[in-house]
């Protein structure tokens, strides 16, 4: 039990690094969307001594919108665009490996002096949390396209979502429902934006679009 | 622990060329071929011992001297390393520094006599594989003190060892897996297996470590053979001891299990032979990159 549980928290981790490493646009979606269904088997996992209708509704609906719907948005998106992968970040991808080497570094250091209660998860799931949202922040600021911008906002969620389960004991969604539904308008006003972007000025760089 | 350790080097020794027929029979029935017997690289080396190597007038002793090292290290690697529930013949707390370093001065002396070619080619081939190695390096050496600061142990013999009378720490089975991993590709780019270097290509321009070695005949040119064999052996034995870390009951049933690992373990390197092409060169060192970050992340997880 527990120690799914930490192999879980594990493929979390690798799952960022992957985020942090591909180029492909598509793949990167796919990414997000296991991202999303791995953290939510490990809400349910760690509930499963209180698990309640209620719960498993919340849990369900996250599952739907983050690794169905917002991914279908996004893919749709790509698409339209005509774009398949990030060509020329501003960091690079071995350069962002080893970024990402650092924050994982840097969150397990916060996470130890943070001291916060760990309830009935595995001791990882905190720096993994905080690692996903500096992962995410990492990739808004290091990718050019628009696409990969809105990837690293999803991202930057699921941490929202890890942390969100693995500290608030009894309300955990009540943080979490403000953030989805936040990042679900982002991600349909982005998507909406990403299309006229490219309508405008074919193509989606974000350093490019002052005149 | 009813007989002496020299069995399994001696094992260790003899077995270690069969291993390549394993994955080049792997690779024939994934195309479908009935592929080089089983032996093929004992015949090989056979075949090569009864030649006289021939040398360029531009060589020096460097050039003779390096097959003799590259064996020399394999042989000291398999005393270092143990099979199965057996302790290894050398062992000493760090030796897991001396085992990455005794196939570091390897490379070395295969670099040297390289260059001592006076050929471009083979220079090329050589400062390839130091790049490579360079990277491929942190991913070894940070593994192996992930391993070592799970276990308490700084030899490799200790590690194993103690892995198998089961860790006591709680991120035991997080970190074994990641090591793996990454162990694993450290083993594919040391072994100029397919990912990162292609073992059946010569005289192609993207090769990697066949080039430096193209100037080698005869008894040399066997030597390099066996001492890659060596090599691989090494490395396939230390990731099947880190994929089965039970004890057994009995010496048979662990030379067994062994047995089986390190079957498994060449398999699957037949497999992503036959399934994947060769990266690109610029994406190598991208690779060994994640290689070290997966070493890194199984240490942090350790340190915890």
């Amino acid at each position: 039990m527990k120690e799914w549980l930490d192999l879980a928290v594990a493929l979390i981790i690798v799952t960022n690094f992957m985020l942090v490493n591909t180029s492909r646009l598509m793949a990167c979606i796919r990414i997000v969307a296991i991202q999303a269904v791995i953290l939510s088997v490990i809400a349910v996992l760690t509930h499963l001594h209180s698990l309640d209708v209620r719960l498993l509704a919340l849990v369900l609906i996250t599952v739907i919108l983050k690794a169905v719907v917002l991914p279908q948005v996004l893919r749709r998106v790509t698409v339209g665009t005509g774009i398949e992968r990030e060509l020329e970040p501003f960091v690079g991808y071995s350069l962002s490996l080893m970024v990402g080497g650092g924050l994982l570094a840097l969150s397990f250091l916060m996470s130890h002096f943070l001291a916060l209660p760990v309830p009935g998860g595995s001791p990882y799931f905190l720096p993994a949390s905080l690692f996903t949202i500096f992962t995410g922040l990492f990739i808004i600021i290091a990718r050019k396209k628009a696409v990969t911008q809105v990837m690293g906002y999803m991202s930057m969620e699921n941490g929202i979502y890890a942390f969100g389960v693995s500290l608030a004991i009894h309300e955990p969604f009540i943080v979490e429902l403000s953030v989805l539904l936040d990042v679900f308008v982002a991600v349909l006003i982005m998507g909406v934006a990403i299309f006229h972007i490219s309508q405008q000025f074919d193509h989606i760089d974000t350093d490019q679009l002052s005149v | 622990m009813n007989h002496p350790p020299y069995i399994h080097v001696a094992v260790s020794l003899l077995a270690a060329p069969f291993l390549f027929g394993v994955i080049n029979k792997v690779k024939a029935a994934f195309a479908g071929r009935k592929g080089p017997p089983l032996l093929q690289l004992y015949y090989d080396i056979v075949k090569l011992m009864r030649k006289s190597a021939v040398y360029s007038r531009t060589t020096t002793e460097i050039f003779r001297l390096s097959p003799l090292v590259s064996v020399a290290v394999g042989v000291l690697a398999v005393m270092t390393v143990p099979l199965g529930q057996k302790e290894s013949l050398i062992s000493f707390h760090g030796d897991i520094f001396f085992l990455a370093y005794l196939f570091g001065m390897a490379r070395f002396t295969t670099v040297l006599a390289a260059m001592d070619t006076g050929s471009a080619f083979e220079g090329m081939g050589a400062s390839r594989e130091v790049q490579f190695s360079m990277l491929a390096e942190p991913a070894l050496l940070v593994g192996l003190a992930a391993l070592s600061l799970l276990t308490g142990e700084s030899s490799v013999a200790g590690i194993l060892s103690s892995l198998r009378s089961g860790v006591d720490s709680a991120s035991g089975h997080v970190v074994l897996p990641i090591c793996v991993a990454s162990l694993f590709i450290v083993l594919l780019a040391e072994n100029a297996r397919i990912p990162v270097d292609d073992p059946n290509t010569h005289l192609e321009l993207t090769m990697i470590h066949e080039v430096m070695v193209l100037d080698h005949g005869g008894m040399d040119l066997g030597f390099i053979h066996y001492g890659a064999a060596l090599k691989l052996w090494v490395f396939s034995s230390i990731i099947a001891g880190l994929l089965v870390p039970v004890k057994t009951s009995g010496p048979f049933a662990g030379v067994l299990l062994v047995s089986a690992a390190l079957l498994l373990v060449t398999v699957s390197v037949g497999v992503v032979e036959s399934t994947m092409a060769r990266l690109r060169m610029l994406r190598v060192p991208q690779l060994l990159t994640g290689a070290t970050i997966l070493s890194l992340v199984a240490l942090i997880i350790a340190m915890r």
